[in-house]
């Protein structure tokens, strides 16, 4: 911070609490959001841009993601990056349904997990116990997965009813949970398209209705996760091993075992982040359905800055932006160009305004390109559909490369750790 | 002493292969077993001769895996791991079959031109991932993998945006390449009996191969990048701009990622469409560390993916098992060579640090000093 700085009445706080937020911060960006999204749905008329359809879908699509991520977090917090939770996805697709074909739903789901834990299992004892390079081994694992479940497939769904050599039967799918006597309210209140009000309805329908059981286990799971890790003395030694492996060890602690469970959870939340995919999202194992979904999660935990709140806002993204490209929401994607060119513009010129305290000039960028997207709304009534596709991967490239400051990784995180180098 | 040391250098680098062959064989063996399979009749079909037409296939095949796993090398070698290439050379295919289908230029000079532009669009592609990791200190991993994808939509806009329309059928299609400028397979009439063809451009791998081997090996950038990717500190202490080296070789990467898809271009489609073949980029990732990043050792291992892949069809038929099967094979081979080789390398440090120990303690006339760490 600069003398002459003007965050004026800001209470210049020091490095170390400057990153805690106030309790309400979040609660602000997401009310902030609501009414910038309902602004922009008045002004434009794109009404799926928070349809309680659109947030279904985007929360149906989020969870494999944030689940895929979720396991990325477990690993890479213990040290040991995991590319390769494409590849336990694609284990626990199959798992999922084959288990849960023959043994239903619920059985499914250990099934995931289990098939998903094998992948983990490998990574683990490549990684960890022969100390091979991480990446190498992940991408290693996402062609063993992808060749094993595909082999598998042709094994044992052939021949069955409604099966085939890429397809599984038909499965029978998890519940869904509604909070009763509110769904009718909501909806109508939803169909009046009203400022904020409607806006809030769907987004209330949206969370309290026809929500799967498996979506409240998910999230479930991400609580835990942030309770295990950050509130018990198993997570901090297993963050330590993520941070300084050799100071762990000199501690006491048993650095391969802790990073061989959290590669293992890992393995495991990645496997039903794939069970997700066939008991919930379509009910059937098909060949290649993840898509790319476990990179997806990486990206989105790396988005989150390794942190579970921020992995789930990823995922969210994701999954949001998922659902308007699946709904054909090329009118959607075009409504936003209106906000997006507008905050450039704000930022470009403020930007502009703080090259006289001997900033760079980073504004003029942003300023064109904000009127650049300004155009491009005005000009056009949709953005193609390929462009729409394309856009959470645009998002995280950029936020990657203008944000990479603020994140940090675990200190030790994809680097080879052998025991007794603590000198 | 240096020649016993060399010879068994030797022995420890083919150890690591056939070992990992091995348990490929072991573990595959066991996965037929449980899942009821029968074991004699699979690897029968697996390692039978293939015939004449299959031959081709293969060292087609291989023709293509070869050069992309060189892109995957160069990055290798540098500490980079270029993910990427799969979108490198969707990029670079797109961009080739759109020029050289124009036919502004005559014959040859149409492919050379064409090459040049894959080349070129390969190299941009990877180039962002470059610029990235050395301006924003953006993961090359991730940064690739994003690419990918944005790829794969940015291909499939403009191929629409370009294709023109083929009767009788709805697949789109870039204009095909004009007669003129195809190549030509090579025949293998006096060798085998077979009217199948190689691809002409098989040239072009043979040529990439020579020019990594001679860059990185007899040329002072060659030593630089090599040096930088076993110890930066120690590049930048002798002089290298580490920022230029990670980013000149993710460009050489991403140009000879741009390669894959020209066999096939100008050899058998003619058309870039969207029938394209997929994934050769992380098949080129596990054919590079299978051999080990040098140009020999990658060739003989793009022929092995090569092979399985083309005995892996008839499996449904001769054992009535799923073709798949191939897939956990590779996939097998590479975590197994990779532990292989890592296995192999610690032992051979102890060894070497056995070796020295002893004559460090012989010279000191002194057996307890030195000898043990």
């Amino acid at each position: 911070m600069s003398a002459t700085n003007l965050d004026i009445g800001v209470v210049r706080e020091t490095a170390a609490t400057e990153k805690r937020r106030p309790r309400w911060f979040w609660f602000a960006v997401v009310a902030g959001a609501i009414i910038v999204i309902s602004t922009v749905r008045v002004l434009t008329g794109a009404n799926d841009i928070d349809s309680s359809g659109a947030l279904t879908a985007g929360i149906a699509l989020a969870m494999p993601i944030g689940l895929a991520g979720l396991g990325g977090l477990w690993s890479e917090r213990a040290g040991v990056v995991n590319i390769g939770l494409e590849g336990m996805m694609i284990l626990g697709t199959w798992g999922g349904a084959f288990i849960g074909y023959h043994y239903g739903p619920w059985a499914g789901i250990f099934g995931a997990i289990l098939l998903g834990m094998v992948g983990g299992a490998i990574h683990a004892l490549a990684t960890v116990v022969f100390g091979v390079d991480h990446i190498v081994s992940g991408v290693a694992i996402n062609l063993l997965g992808a060749g094993a479940a595909s082999y598998l497939a042709v094994r044992t769904f052939t021949g069955l009813p409604g099966g085939g050599p890429t397809q599984s039967p038909p499965l029978e799918q998890l519940p869904f949970l509604s909070v009763p006597g509110i769904a009718d309210p909501l909806g109508t209140l939803e169909q009046k398209q009203w400022w904020l009000v409607s806006d809030v309805a769907a987004l209330l329908r949206a969370v309290l209705t026809n929500v799967n059981v498996l979506t409240i286990i998910g999230i479930g799971l991400l609580v835990l996760t942030w309770w295990i890790l950050w509130r018990t003395a198993f997570g901090l030694r297993l963050r330590a091993c993520g941070e300084s492996p050799m100071a762990a060890e000199t501690l006491g602690v048993n650095v391969y075992r802790y990073k061989f469970v959290a590669v293992l959870i890992s393995g495991g939340l990645a496997g039903l982040a794939g069970g997700f995919l066939v008991l919930v999202a379509s009910n059937l194992y098909r060949d290649g359905q993840t898509g790319g979904r476990g990179y997806i999660g990486l990206a989105a935990m790396i988005f989150g800055n390794w942190r579970p709140g921020g992995l789930a806002g990823g995922a969210a993204l994701f999954g949001y932006t998922d659902a308007v490209q699946l709904r054909g929401g090329g009118d959607v994607v075009r409504a936003y160009l209106l906000p997006i060119a507008l905050a450039l513009i704000a930022w470009g010129v403020w930007q502009f305004r703080r090259r006289r305290q001997g900033k760079r000039i980073t504004g003029l960028p942003m300023v064109i390109a904000g009127l650049l997207s300004l155009a491009w709304f005005l000009l056009s009534s949709r953005v193609p559909d390929e462009f729409t596709g394309m856009t959470p991967y645009v998002a995280t490239l950029l936020v990657l490369a203008f944000a990479s400051q603020r994140l940090r990784m675990p200190a030790a995180d994809g680097l080879v750790y052998r025991k007794g180098q603590a000198g | 002493m240096t020649t016993r040391l060399g010879v068994r250098r030797i022995l420890m680098g083919a150890a690591a292969p056939v070992l990992a062959i091995v348990v490929a064989v072991v573990v595959t063996s066991i996965i037929l077993i449980v899942a009821g399979d029968p074991v004699g009749a699979v690897w029968a079909q697996l390692f039978k001769v293939p015939l004449p037409r299959q031959i081709v296939a293969i060292i087609n095949a291989a023709t293509v895996y070869y050069l992309s796993a060189i892109a995957v090398a160069i990055g290798f070698r540098m500490n980079l791991f270029n993910i990427g290439v799969d979108g490198q050379y969707r990029v670079a295919s797109f961009a080739a079959a759109l020029f050289a289908g124009q036919g502004w230029l005559p014959g040859w000079l149409n492919v050379i031109v064409a090459l040049l532009v894959a080349m070129a669009s390969g190299a941009l592609w990877a180039g962002i991932a470059g610029l990235l990791r050395v301006t924003r200190g953006v993961s090359e991993v991730i940064s690739t993998i994003m690419l990918n994808a944005i790829a794969t939509f940015l291909v499939a806009f403009l191929l629409s945006k370009t294709s023109v329309k083929v009767v009788g059928s709805n697949a789109t299609n870039t204009k095909p390449i004009p007669e003129g400028s195809r190549v030509t397979g090579i025949s293998l009439d006096g060798i085998i009996a077979t009217p199948s063809k190689v691809y002409g451009l098989i040239v072009l791998a043979v040529v990439v191969g020579f020019l990594y081997w001679f860059v990185l090996n007899k040329t002072r950038f060659g030593f630089d990048l090599r040096a930088t990717g076993r110890s930066e500190t120690a590049a930048v202490a002798s002089g290298v701009n580490v920022k230029r080296m990670v980013f000149t070789s993710m460009l050489l990467s991403g140009a000879a990622a741009g390669l894959v898809g020209m066999p096939l271009l100008f050899g058998q489609d003619y058309v870039y469409g969207d029938t394209v073949q997929s994934g050769l980029g992380f098949a080129g990732i596990a054919i590079a560390l299978l051999g080990r990043n040098n140009p020999i050792g990658i060739a003989f291992a793009a022929l092995l993916f090569a092979f399985l892949d083309a005995q892996g069809n008839g499996l449904q038929i001769t054992a009535g098992v799923s073709d798949r099967l191939v897939l956990v094979i590779q996939g097998v081979i590479v975590l197994s060579v990779v532990i292989a080789y890592e296995v192999v390398r610690r032992a051979g440090i102890r060894l070497e640090q056995r070796t020295v120990a002893a004559q460090l303690a012989e010279q000191a006339h002194s057996p307890l000093e030195g000898a043990r760490s």
